[in-house]
């Protein structure tokens, strides 16, 4: 590692077709004969669908077709993808269908489709659509649906409830909890939230009868598994018969991720109807049918002793995931939240319980952080809860209970069901992050503020992110994740130019893979990173991979990647030795070149290898031509970036307004591979995090409608409701991979929640205040103040 | 029921007959096939459409595509010159100012109206000026300093 590619803020490669408009996302995208669906959507939260007449609809002009539930009834509902620990408890499993004939449970369930010539005329067809319902009673609050007397959803899920999923040592911390000398209770709602990427969702299918084969263009961050899904569990085809192909995706955060009805009858459609057609929804739709993020409401018991010793901490949550299943509901408030619980500190009792609901609301399921936010949340309020009943400053309570650079590799008491933290030094990003804020001047500032009637404070959050989801034996024999396998592949080539093409399984969707994959290659092989084509996003011609989510594509990706190249490098040596009649094991590999140990001027460069080994007429005994290799990459353990981030706030008396004054993100997230771009997805992290703090919130009526519907009424964070953020990084390299990085696309998210309301109600501590709930409006914060 | 309309789109006269409630967004992406403009709501609050209409950003989602009747639009595709990027299209790729790049067209026209009002503006007016602008990826920050540095560029 020579030339520095890996880890320069090398500007990117996919940005010359995004800024000038030329790049082709799937709206673009247009097929010679393509029609247009538009679906019609359930208005009721719950009901029985007694008939819908789609006489009318049909009869309009430009309208090719009209169809309903009833017509196909052939395909069966769509797979849950990873059910909390299956087979080992029980999940009660619901899912959608292509169309819901018989009953829905959630406000945007599809219920018909029109097909038309032009999408304005099949928009104008839906309203020609009759459809009878009976409304039944509906229940959107998951605590109230597990409850006696609460409107059953499914047959199959007594009192709501999907799965009762629980992690930890229920004894021990209950004598932990008894034993405490304090202990704080409290009820903390992590509200539903609209993940909105700005692209909303989408799909377009072709079918060739002829060779019997389905092409889906959708807006995924997996097309692999989109493709597994729908072949294998919903048309019963093998997967030689679709390609399904991810064009350019305007961010995901989660929501493309999941298997979709809309996906499944495209492809239905285009099969029945012998033309392509295209689906794109509207952000109406995004708000109803696209799945939802967090929704948790959680009890929290915190057992310590009076020196700030964290003893115990039990957690009991009820995790609202929607009337039916989205693909990986039941693994995000399971795996991914209750065995965070630890955080980033030494507790040495944790019992976490999760119901996993159904309620007459849209689907959750994971969202930027995908249950680590959620878990990151209750430690990082917990500790603070702590701090505040002990009065002991918040940043001394942290460094008493920081697991310490020894105690790694850290297993938090089992609840890692058999994994370890990787490394890592917790209250170094503290003390960076403290000194960038000059912490003991703010606490003096804040308290002459005071004195004038001006309400400051300063919120501390220190996390732990488990990143790179793979180890598939850990998936496979212990339930973690869906199916049994989570390992990632590359493909590298070079070509007899000395061109690089690299395939990869995961999917960009503004991360920059095709920027970062070269770097990785270009620094390793030793080649112009121009030189290295990164290819993706395309079930033909990528290896079969897992895909782009829990930040896994650098440390899971990556580093099959890198272990192509490695296996590269070895072959062109011992070419190169053949070429130079050396020995192989006297062969150096040193910036794109092999030479003989000693005699660098005769060196045979990696273009030159490449070329003899495509010609092919001068190979050792028994070498395959060409440079080509394939790694399926599965990794030891997951990686565990952390970090420490401060906000600075000043609450506005007059009108309960919360202003950002600092944010500093101290974020360690192992080797960087490009500064820039880990900087980006900090800074939007952040502000995700920060949107939830204090402005997101998805609301449901008890009817089940969604009040926050439009972009009208749910509230993303704008340009100016933010001061510069202020970034820094340690950086541990984590000794999981060769590559030695973390992961860090939700890290932001994670951290900057829990920051921002421990900065909030550390302001509002002059009235009282322990614990608000978010998001913290500014109607909630001067009702707070005025009030005292 | 189809009107004629005529119009300049980045420096091309188009004509066409559309139905009167056709969007201007929907006339340029697909009648016209400049696909570089974005539509991500449908309500006017994302600013992913906007494009200049004589000069002055316009959401393309909130005009029909007959008020643009005789008008001189120009969309994403019309900002480069002579194969040269603007210096705003400079100034993200520099800066990092995008990640899906689904905003991005909208942003940079927007940040193109509010450099001709405002040829050096500050840090607050930046971010004020592209708040009718939704970006959920980069938190704003690098798409600051991008603006910032085609103002610079501008500037000399």
């Amino acid at each position: 590692m020579s030339n520095r590619v890996f880890g320069s803020a090398i500007k990117r490669r996919e940005d010359p077709r995004l800024i000038t408009g030329e790049a082709k996302y799937l709206e673009d995208i247009q097929l010679p004969g393509m029609l247009h669906a538009a679906i019609l959507r359930s208005q009721y939260a719950h009901a029985k669908i007694k008939s819908i007449n789609t006489a009318k609809a049909a009869k309009h002009p430009g309208v090719i077709a009209v169809f309903t539930g009833q017509d196909f009834k052939d395909l069966p509902a769509l797979p849950c993808a990873w059910q909390a620990e299956a087979g080992r408890i029980p999940n009660y499993v619901n899912t959608p269908r292509v169309l819901e004939s018989d009953r829905v449970t959630f406000t945007g369930a599809g219920i018909a489709v029109v097909v038309a010539e032009d999408r304005y005329v099949a928009e104008d067809a839906l309203a020609l659509i009759e459809v009878k319902c009976e409304p039944l009673k509906t229940v959107v609050d998951a605590e109230k649906a597990t409850q006696a007397g609460a409107p059953q959803l499914h047959e199959n899920a007594a009192n709501n409830i999907c799965m009762d999923w629980s992690c930890g040592n229920r004894e021990s911390t209950d004598q932990a909890l008894r034993d405490a000398e304090v202990v704080i209770q409290q009820r903390l709602i992590n509200q539903r939230l609209l993940p909105t990427p700005m692209e909303t969702r989408g799909c377009i299918a072709q079918y060739n009868p002829a060779s019997e084969e389905f092409t889906v263009w959708m807006t995924s961050q997996d097309p692999h598994i989109m493709r597994l899904l729908m072949t294998a569990f919903v048309f019963s085809i093998p997967e030689t018969k679709m390609r399904v192909i991810a064009p350019q995706v305007g961010g995901g955060f989660g929501t493309k991720i999941f298997l979709y009805p809309e996906y499944c009858l495209m492809a239905a459609l285009a099969k029945r109807i012998g033309r392509p057609v295209k689906w794109m929804e509207t952000r109406q739709e995004n708000y109803v049918a696209t799945t939802h993020g967090r929704d948790h409401i959680t009890d929290i018991e915190v057992g310590a002793r009076r020196d700030g010793k964290v003893t115990a901490l039990k957690v009991k949550t009820y995790a609202n995931l929607g009337g039916i299943l989205s693909t990986i509901a039941p693994g995000v408030p399971t795996t991914l939240y209750g065995r965070l619980l630890s955080g980033a500190y030494k507790i040495p009792n944790i019992y976490c319980n999760v119901l996993g609901v159904y309620t007459n609301t849209g689907m959750v399921d994971a969202y930027r952080g995908a249950g680590r936010p959620e878990a990151t949340y209750v430690v990082e309020r917990a500790m603070d809860l702590v701090a505040r009943e002990l009065n002991m400053d918040p940043a001394e309570l942290r460094r008493k209970n920081f697991i310490q650079p020894q105690d790694f590799p850290y297993d938090p008491v089992g609840i890692l069901a058999g994994l370890k933290y990787d490394n890592g030094d917790y209250e170094k990003t503290l003390n960076k992050a403290l000194e960038i804020v000059n912490y003991k001047n703010f606490r003096h500032e804040q308290a002459e503020a005071r004195k004038q009637g001006r309400y400051l404070g300063l919120g501390l959050s220190s996390y732990i992110e488990i990143c790179g989801a793979a180890p598939s034996s850990w998936i496979g024999l212990t339930g973690q994740g869906w199916g049994a396998a989570m390992w990632e592949s590359a493909n590298v080539r070079v070509h007899l130019t000395g061109k690089v093409v690299v395939t990869i399984g995961t999917q960009s969707h503004g991360q920059g893979h095709e920027t970062t994959v070269a770097q990785i290659v270009a620094e390793e092989l030793g080649v112009p990173i121009d030189d290295v084509i990164v290819q993706l996003g395309d079930t033909l011609g990528t290896p079969f991979g897992y895909g782009t989510y829990a930040s896994r594509s650098a440390a899971v990706g990556g580093v099959a990647v890198y272990n192509s190249v490695k296996k590269i490098k070895e072959k062109a040596a011992k070419l190169a030795a053949h070429l130079l009649e050396a020995a192989p094991e006297d062969m150096v590999y040193e910036d794109g070149k092999v030479y003989v140990k000693g005699s660098p001027s005769k060196a045979k460069t990696i273009q030159e290898i490449a070329g003899a080994a495509a010609l092919a007429y001068n190979l050792p005994q028994g070498m395959e031509p060409f440079l080509d290799d394939i790694t399926y990459y599965d990794p030891p353990n997951c990686t565990y970036p952390f970090g420490t981030h401060v906000c600075v706030v000043e609450l506005d008396k007059d009108t309960g307004a919360t202003k950002i004054l600092r944010y500093i993100a101290v974020d360690d997230v192992g080797r960087v591979i490009n500064p820039m771009i880990v900087d980006g997805q900090v800074h939007g992290g952040v502000v995700q995090g920060i949107g939830q703090a204090l402005w997101e919130g998805a609301v449901y009526d008890d009817n089940g409608q969604l009040v926050t519907g439009s972009l009208m009424d749910y509230a993303i964070p704008k340009a100016d409701f933010f001061p510069m953020l202020e970034l820094a990084r340690t950086e541990t390299p984590s000794p999981v991979n060769p590559l030695g990085v973390k992961g860090v696309g939700e890290a932001g998210t994670i951290a900057s929640t829990p920051a921002v309301v421990n900065a909030v109600v550390d302001a509002l501590s002059p009235f009282g205040i322990k614990h608000l709930d978010m998001p913290l409006t500014s109607e909630k914060v001067w009702r707070v103040m005025r009030k005292t | 029921m189809t009107h004629k309309i005529q119009m300049t789109v980045n420096g091309v006269k188009q004509q066409a007959q559309v139905e009167p409630r056709m969007l201007l967004a929907h006339f340029l992406r697909e009648t016209l096939r400049l696909t570089g403009t974005n539509l991500a709501c449908d309500t006017s609050q994302c600013g992913a459409c906007t494009v200049l209409v004589n000069g002055i950003s316009t959401k393309s989602c909130t005009m029909f595509a007959v008020q643009a009747e005789g008008r001189e639009v120009t969309t994403i595709e019309g900002l480069a010159k002579n194969g040269e990027l603007h210096p705003l299209q400079q100034g993200f790729w520099e800066k990092h100012g995008l990640q899906c790049g689904f905003c991005t067209p909208g942003m940079i026209m927007a940040a193109y109206d509010l450099l001709q009002h405002n040829s050096h503006p500050s840090e607050i007016e930046i971010r004020r000026g592209l708040e009718g602008n939704l970006c959920r990826c980069t938190g704003y920050q690098n798409i600051v300093s991008a603006v910032q540095y085609a103002a610079e560029r501008m500037g000399r």
